[in-house]
């Protein structure tokens, strides 16, 4: 039995990669995720740029995470120049990184897995055949933009975060207007809920090394340890002891590995690591989708974006009902203490733990950067649940051989434009 | 056109972060009836199916690598109307602040001693390498100028671009000037188009939409005089997203 399945560029996706799998003789002869896209260098560009302009530039590796680059770069510098934030930065720094990952989530769930369950090509044609399914992953995605947009300007690329904290800031009015609108939401969460749990999911189990953020006091998405489902806790200085990335020539972008062959980070990793700390409704969401801790099917990080569509939610108005009950005031940013300096800055954007690393000089621009994204931390992981994928599925046609494929890279939610800059701190 | 005589649309990304192509499905959001009035054969990103028969094509991103420039060569080829979507597409915007560095310094600092594995040159915008027809500035593109813009294309006008600085619009939302606040700010002589946003949410202008065609005519230099600076001063030192044009004009001064 011979097979071979060549994706030039996978599509709805985030970037360009290509899936390449040969069977000679009923044996699995190649198996490869090629990351193609083209290299961007943003770490090198870094370089000479003002530290105040970094967060601006960084949102421009990816259009989809744009708060979380920015969020990660403004941790680096706020640690490396001893910034501390105000309680209400923090407050408005979870706000609209909520937003980002629900509106990420739910283009993810929707508008690119969705799909392959209902058997076509993209969301157009379920316009006519799931009107209702279109119209409120519409309404949920615009309801996400809408929040980043009240906080920061815009979702893609927030404008008003700044080191030390914000340069706008929302009005009450809009505050409670967006909490009637989150509560509003509750009944399409539910029913996204409900839809997901629904599907068929590929059964495919591949434990690995999962990776995350972690926080003693809340489901960490900004800031905190690096902590793994194999016992390893370090704090963000020491991301490079978990990280270990290497190169290989067939992707631009770097690999990582820690303890086993590959690790995973993203949804389904927070959700093995933090299970405790998610919201009870969020809870009895992963309940009603079958999932508790540790689940190691690939495929469910999909289902686990779900779980925090419904957590995201509801962290999202207790923040606005907080706000709204302290009060908005505008603010300076905080001060820098100290100049020059070195950070690490961290955040569990949608696809998992995002590092920035930055030495700032004595003039404020940037000598040193570094970026580690989650999709590199994942290809490889990626490739290893390919090997163990392709013999579940190597009897079936071709075409249906490489649909199972596609759906199994789908499931990382790869972001391959954010891939492809990576680098160790020169010095 | 299709046999339904709708214009079939594809779009295409190179080196970008993909953001104006999810604007484009956020204007969607709003303005479904497009989708009535347009076929879209192509669009990676948000599609499966791949149609090469289109006669307009969005391309986002800059050309980074030599390889990129035969299947840029390609889609001009099938076009009737090529429109480059977004800043790096248009000015090579971030992309090409690369151009700051030596190249082999830059590939060198991120890929190590593999750095000859990764072809890439300075990042150029989409005109460089193949004619243009219109370009829809921005980083990101604004959502109402898209629909705009394609509006325009199917009534066969020409898309409403301003060539006024973002001043303008600035004065009209009522912003405290950034000058006024002590910063530096590129509005006097960018482009306006975006409803000031940026100065609207406290930051200043950072010319991703590029320069006014005669900025030294026809910008706001009495802002700029009050805070003691040229034109060729803020435009030297602000280089976020216009270091190729820039450059490109320190070539022609020799």
């Amino acid at each position: 039995m011979n097979k071979r399945i060549d994706v030039h560029h996978v599509t709805r996706v985030e970037g360009h990669g290509n899936i390449v799998v040969e069977v000679e003789n009923g044996k699995l002869k190649t198996c490869r995720f090629d990351v193609v896209e083209t290299p961007r260098f943003f770490e090198a560009m870094l370089r000479g740029r003002p530290y105040s302009e970094a967060s601006h530039i960084t949102s421009r590796i990816c259009g989809i995470c744009a708060t979380g680059h920015a969020t990660a770069s403004l941790r680096a510098s706020e640690k490396a120049l001893g910034v501390e934030l105000s309680e209400q930065s923090w407050l408005l720094r979870k706000l609209t990184f909520h937003g980002e990952i629900l509106d990420s989530h739910v283009l993810h769930v929707y508008m690119l897995v969705a799909p392959d369950f209902l058997g076509v090509g993209s969301v157009i044609p379920l316009v006519n055949s799931h009107p209702e399914v279109v119209l409120r992953a519409l309404r949920m995605k615009k309801l996400a933009g809408d929040l980043c947009a009240m906080v920061t300007g815009r979702h893609t690329h927030p404008i008003a975060m700044t080191v030390g904290g914000f340069t706008h800031f929302p009005k009450m009015s809009e505050l409670e207007a967006m909490r009637q609108r989150l509560i509003d939401s509750r009944k399409d969460v539910e029913a996204t809920v409900e839809l997901f749990a629904k599907l068929p999911w590929p059964e495919f189990e591949r434990d690995t090394e999962y990776v995350s953020l972690s926080k003693p006091d809340e489901y960490a998405f900004i800031d905190g340890d690096i902590v793994t489902s194999d016992g390893v806790r370090v704090p963000p200085e020491r991301y490079k002891e978990v990280t270990n990335e290497f190169m290989v020539p067939h992707s631009t972008a770097k690999f990582t590995r820690n303890k086993r062959e590959s690790l995973m980070v993203g949804a389904l990793a927070r959700f093995n690591n933090n299970y405790n700390l998610l919201h009870p409704k969020a809870k009895e969401a992963a309940a009603v989708l079958g999932m508790k801790p540790k689940v190691t099917n690939t495929f469910l990080n999909s289902a686990a974006q779900v779980v925090e569509i419904v957590h995201s939610t509801e962290d999202s108005i207790r923040i606005i009902e907080e706000l709204l009950n302290r009060g908005v005031q505008p603010e300076e940013p905080a001060p820098i203490k100290h100049m020059p300096g070195e950070g690490v800055g961290v955040a569990e954007v949608p696809r998992g733990l995002l590092i920035h690393h930055y030495a700032i000089g004595e003039d404020g621009r940037i000598t040193a950067a570094n970026c580690i994204i989650p999709t590199n931390q994942n290809i490889n992981n990626l490739e290893h649940d390919m090997r163990a994928w392709v013999p579940k599925v190597m009897h079936k046609p071709e075409p249906e051989m490489q649909l199972d494929l596609e759906m199994l890279v789908r499931a990382y939610d790869p972001c391959i434009s954010c891939s492809v800059h990576v680098l160790k701190i020169q010095r | 056109m299709s046999a339904n005589g709708k214009p079939k649309i594809a779009f295409f990304d190179f080196t970008s972060c993909e953001g104006c192509q999810l604007t484009v499905v956020d204007s969607l959001q709003d303005h479904p009836e497009l989708l009535n009035a347009v076929e879209i054969v192509q669009f990676r990103e948000a599609m499966s199916e791949k149609g090469e028969d289109y006669q307009i094509a969005f391309i986002e991103g800059s050309c980074t690598r030599q390889s990129d420039e035969a299947r840029l060569k390609a889609i001009r080829e099938q076009a009737s109307i090529v429109i480059a979507l977004g800043a790096c597409a248009h000015l090579a915007g971030v992309n090409a602040l690369k151009a700051l560095h030596p190249l082999e310094d830059v590939r060198k600092y991120v890929y190590g001693d593999k750095w000859e594995w990764y072809e890439t040159y300075d990042a150029r915008p989409i005109e460089a390498v193949i004619p243009v027809d219109f370009a829809i500035p921005g980083c990101p593109i604004d959502r109402n100028e898209f629909i705009a813009v394609v509006k325009a294309l199917l009534l066969g006008k020409k898309p409403p671009i301003p060539d006024y600085p973002v001043c303008v619009e600035c004065r009209l939302k009522e912003n405290i000037c950034m000058y006024t606040k002590g910063k530096v700010c590129l509005g006097p002589v960018t482009r306006a188009g975006c409803g000031a946003i940026c100065p609207t949410y406290g930051s200043s202008c950072e010319a991703c939409r590029g320069f006014i065609t005669n900025p030294n005519q026809d910008s706001m230099k009495d802002v700029l005089e009050e805070a003691g600076l040229s034109v060729e001063d803020i435009t030297a030192i602000y280089t976020m997203f216009t270091t190729y044009q820039v450059r490109e004009k320190l070539l022609q001064k020799g």
